[in-house]
C-alpha cells in the first residue's frame, strides 16, 4: 500500500502525510535519538571545553551509575514519579467531569471556561509561597504544585475534546429518545474516550515538566531536588543525569499511553 | 404502524435583531399516513430545517407541527431520523450500532424474554435485508460510505418508527450505490408502513422516490409548489425515462432555477471566456 500509488517520483517518504515503511519508520526514529547523542559526545571531547561547562555521555553515564548503587536514584525515581503521578491524578480525577460539564452545557462553559483561562495563566511558580502557607511543606505541596500546573489545562482540553463529539452522533441518540444522562454515558463519553487518553497523555508531559519547580519546595529527595542540589554544587554531570532521567521515564509513559490507545480502540485502526 | 404529520403555520427564525434569519416562513403542509413526502429546493430554502423541525431537534419560533394530533415538544422514538453522515457510532460494531436503541431505557421499559428475542430477530433481519451480513462485527470505519449509509438507516429502523426522516441520506454517494439504495428505500417503506419525509437537492431521486414532491424556495423560506408524482406505486428504474417522468423534471428544475435568484448571468460568462481567449492569443 504504502509503496505502490504513483506518485511522480517523489518517495514516499517526502510525500505529505503517506504512510511510511515502518523499518524506516524505526530507522528514523533511532537516527533523531542517536545523532544529538553523538554531537554531545563530539562537542563536549573537543579541545577547551570544561567538563564543568559540558560533560560528555561517559561522564553522565558514570554519574548515573554511581547515583544509581551509591546514591539512591531508585528512591528519586519512585517518590518523584509518585508526585507527578498524584498530582497529575488528583487533576485528572476532578478535570474529567468538570470538562464533561463544561464541553456539555454552554450555561456550565460559560460560568466556568473564562475563569479557567484566565487562572491557567498564572505561573504556577508563583503560586509556591501560596502553596507553603497553605499546604505546607509536606509531600501535599508538592503534588499541589503540579496540580495546580496541570489542572486548569487539563479542564480546558477535556471539555474542548468533548465538544468535538460530533453534533449528528447525539442528536441521532435523541431521536432515538436517549435522556441526557444517556446521551452523555452512551454517546459523548465513549466518542471522547481517544481524544481523552489523549489530553491526559500529554498533560502527564507536563505534569513532568513541573517536577523541578515542585521540588523547589523544601524537599529533601527526587530527581528534581537532586538537580537543584547539583547545581548548587556545580556537578554538572549530575544535571544531566537527572534531566535525561526525566526524559526517560516521560518517554517509557508515553509509549505505555501509546500502546494503551492502541489496544483500547482497535476501531480506529480502519480508514482514516 | 403509521403516522399522518400536519404543519401549521410553521415559522422559524435564527437569531435576532438585524441578523435575524428567517429560515421557514408559514409552511403548511399535510402528510398522509405511509405517505413518502420528497423535500427540494435550492440550497438554504429551509429543507433541513423544517425536517428538524418535525423531528423535534429544532423549536418553532411560531406555529405548531402535530403528529397523529399530538404538539411535537421534542425528539421522540416515533421520528427516526438519518442523517447524512458522522452520525454512526464509531466504536460500536456494526451490529452493536444497529442494536443502540435498544440500550435505551425509552425501549426497554416492558421488556419480557419475548421482546428480547423479538429484538434480535428484526436485528438480524435488518442485516440481511441492508445487505450487511457479512460486515456485522466490522466497524463503520472499515465500510464504504454507501455501506455506512445502509446501517445508519438500519439504525433507524430497528424501533420500527412510524415516522422516517432523511437529511440528504445519500448526498456524500456515488450514482450507482444511490439507485441501489433507492431502490432499497422504497422497499423499506412498502414492508414497513411508515411515513417517510425525504430531504434531497437531486430532483430526480426526489421524483423517483416521493408520491409527493415539496418544493421549496428561498428567502425567505417557505413552501413553494407541491407536485403529485404521475407514477405507480412500483416503481423501477426505467421510469426516469418516460415522458411524464422527464416532463415533471423539467418543470421542476425551471422552478427551482426562478426561485432560487442565481440566474447565470451570460453576459459575465460571455465576458469570462473573451478573458480567456484573449489571454490564451498572447
Ligand atoms: N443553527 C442555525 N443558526 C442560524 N442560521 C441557521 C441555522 N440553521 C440554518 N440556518 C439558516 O437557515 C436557512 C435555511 O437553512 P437550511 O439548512 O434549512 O437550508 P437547506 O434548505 O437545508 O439548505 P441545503 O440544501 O444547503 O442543505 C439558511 O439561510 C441557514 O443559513
Ligand atoms: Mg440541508
Amino acid at each position: 500500500m504504502s509503496a505502490s500509488k504513483s506518485t511522480g517520483g517523489v518517495s514516499p517518504l517526502w510525500q505529505i502525510r503517506a504512510a511510511i515503511d515502518p523499518r524506516h519508520y524505526w530507522v528514523l526514529a533511532l537516527l533523531g535519538l542517536v545523532a544529538p547523542l553523538l554531537g554531545w559526545g563530539v562537542a563536549s571531547s573537543l579541545d577547551g571545553v570544561d567538563k564543568v561547562f559540558l560533560p560528555g555521555p561517559a561522564d553522565v553515564l558514570s554519574r548515573m551509575w554511581t547515583w544509581a548503587v551509591e546514591d539512591g536514584l531508585a528512591g528519586d525515581v519512585a517518590i518523584s514519579t509518585w508526585r507527578v503521578v498524584a498530582g497529575w491524578a488528583l487533576s485528572a480525577v476532578i478535570a474529567l467531569p468538570l470538562g464533561l460539564f463544561i464541553g456539555s452545557y454552554r450555561s456550565v462553559q460559560a460560568l466556568l471556561e473564562p475563569l479557567t483561562d484566565f487562572i491557567r495563566y498564572m505561573p504556577a511558580v508563583a503560586f509556591i509561597p501560596l502553596v507553603m502557607l497553605w499546604v505546607g511543606i509536606e509531600e501535599g505541596s508538592k503534588v499541589a504544585i503540579i496540580f495546580i500546573g496541570t489542572f486548569f489545562q487539563m479542564v480546558l482540553m477535556v471539555a474542548e475534546d468533548v465538544r468535538r463529539v460530533p453534533l449528528a452522533q447525539i442528536e441521532a441518540a435523541q431521536t432515538m429518545g436517549a435522556t441526557r444522562g444517556e446521551i452523555i454515558e452512551k454517546v459523548i463519553v465513549p466518542s471522547a474516550k481517544p481524544a481523552l487518553l489523549d489530553t491526559l497523555r500529554v498533560t502527564m508531559g507536563w505534569a513532568w515538566t513541573y517536577l523541578v519547580v515542585a521540588e523547589l519546595v523544601a524537599a529533601n529527595s527526587g530527581l528534581g531536588y537532586a538537580v537543584l542540589k547539583a547545581q548548587r554544587f556545580l556537578q554538572t554531570d549530575k544535571i544531566f543525569a537527572g534531566i535525561l532521567m526525566i526524559g526517560l521515564i516521560g518517554l517509557v509513559i508515553d509509549q505505555g499511553f501509546r500502546l494503551v490507545h492502541r489496544k483500547a480502540f482497535p476501531y480506529l485502526a480502519g480508514r482514516h | 404502524m403509521s403516522a399522518r404529520i400536519e404543519i401549521h403555520d410553521a415559522n422559524k427564525v435564527f437569531g435576532h435583531g438585524p441578523r435575524a434569519i428567517t429560515a421557514l416562513e408559514s409552511a403548511d403542509l399535510d402528510i398522509r399516513p405511509n405517505e413518502f413526502v420528497t423535500f427540494v429546493g435550492a440550497s438554504g430554502c429551509g429543507k433541513s430545517t423544517l425536517l428538524r423541525m418535525i423531528g423535534g431537534l429544532e423549536s418553532l419560533t411560531s406555529g405548531n407541527i402535530t403528529v397523529n394530533g399530538q404538539p411535537i415538544t421534542g425528539p421522540g422514538v416515533d421520528r427516526a431520523m438519518v442523517f447524512q453522515h458522522y452520525s454512526l457510532y464509531p466504536w460500536l460494531t456494526v451490529l452493536d450500532n444497529i442494536r443502540f436503541c435498544r440500550q435505551l431505557k425509552a425501549h426497554t421499559r416492558d421488556r419480557t424474554s419475548a421482546d428480547v428475542e423479538k429484538a434480535s430477530g428484526r436485528a438480524d433481519a435488518l442485516i440481511r435485508l441492508m445487505g450487511l451480513s457479512h460486515v456485522a462485527h466490522a466497524y463503520p470505519s472499515q465500510l464504504s460510505g454507501g455501506m455506512q449509509q445502509r446501517v445508519a438507516i438500519a439504525r433507524a429502523l430497528m424501533s420500527r418508527p412510524p415516522i422516517l426522516l432523511m437529511d440528504e441520506p445519500f448526498g456524500a454517494l456515488d450514482a450507482q450505490t444511490r439507485e441501489v439504495m433507492h431502490d432499497l428505500i422504497r422497499h423499506v417503506h412498502r414492508i414497513e408502513g411508515s411515513t417517510i419525509v425525504f430531504v434531497t437537492h437531486d430532483v430526480e431521486e426526489a421524483i423517483y422516490l416521493g408520491q409527493r414532491i415539496v418544493l421549496m424556495a428561498p428567502r425567505p423560506g417557505r413552501i413553494d409548489t407541491l407536485y403529485d408524482v404521475p407514477l405507480p406505486a412500483e416503481r423501477h428504474q426505467d421510469m426516469k425515462l418516460e415522458p411524464a417522468f422527464l416532463a415533471l423534471k423539467r418543470e421542476i428544475l425551471e422552478r427551482i432555477r426562478e426561485t432560487s435568484g442565481m440566474k447565470t448571468d451570460l453576459e459575465q460568462l460571455a465576458r469570462l471566456n473573451a478573458d480567456a481567449a484573449a489571454t490564451a492569443q498572447e
